[in-house]
């Protein structure tokens, strides 16, 4: 299984956790931590009833956001690693959207190693939700993807690591 | 010259096409292809501060130029996660 992709399969968050473990299994067991995610579709969003959502993606560019991603990961953490898979494609209440495992030495980087894959999926991975409530259906629009904002990519920083 | 153009979500919505094929002047950059987009479905003008754009499936800032058979993809708000 590959650590990144992007899909219209199911989540495993363990299949997901045993990639990374195996990947990282030339370190001979210098790491001590694995912190996961897992995102799901709630069942309500601003005032609205969900039904359920549609995600569609530019999947070659999410792809490459993905990998940008780990590469950021590896440069801010030393030595910690990603798994990030991401399901599109019609997705019901209670269904996972987003699987993300960060392993690394310490547990303090493990932990901000996932939230920041997460706050940065949300920033500039191309993928969108469409949203169908009762009563109608809606495009989510977050924000306006740009991998070189460094702005955004120290916000994502500074949440991961409160 | 002729580009491939990729639209998503709520682009492709107002544009009634994920995929078209356009033709511009050579030397045309990204942005420039966008203000053509524009004109022809005028509902798209409202993405003009909100969008981003891909050359070839990376991401490229509207300034940059574009080749005769290039894939330009426009992005609304992304909403992964």
């Amino acid at each position: 299984m590959p650590l990144l992709r992007i899909g219209r399969d199911p989540l495993s968050l363990e299949a997901l956790a045993a990639t990374v473990c195996e990947t990282a299994g030339s370190d001979n067991g210098a790491d001590g931590a694995v912190v996961s995610f897992l995102g799901l579709v709630r069942n309500h969003n601003q005032g609205r009833s969900v039904r359920y959502l549609e995600y569609e993606a530019y999947e070659p560019l999410a792809l490459k956001a993905f990998e940008r991603i780990a590469a950021e990961v590896r440069e801010r953490w030393p030595g910690a690693r990603l798994g990030l898979h991401h399901r599109i494609g019609r997705l019901d209440v209670g269904e996972a959207s987003v699987a993300i495992v960060a392993r690394s030495p310490h547990r303090g980087d493990a932990y901000a190693a996932c939230r920041y894959a997460i706050e940065r999926v949300k920033q500039i991975a191309p993928i969108w939700k469409r949203e169908f409530f009762e009563g109608g259906d809606v495009w989510i629009e977050g924000a306006t993807a740009d991998p070189d904002d460094l702005k955004a990519r120290a916000e994502a920083e500074r949440v991961a690591c409160v | 010259m002729r580009v491939t153009v990729r639209l998503f979500a709520r682009l492709r919505d107002i544009a009634g096409a994920e995929e078209m094929t356009r033709t511009v002047e050579p030397g045309a950059t990204i942005g420039a292809l966008w203000k053509q987009l524009a004109g022809e479905f005028p509902e798209l003008g409202q993405y003009e501060r909100s969008i981003s754009s891909a050359l070839n499936a990376d991401y490229a800032r509207m300034d940059t130029p574009v080749r005769d058979g290039d894939e330009v993809a426009f992005l609304p708000p992304v909403s992964g996660g």
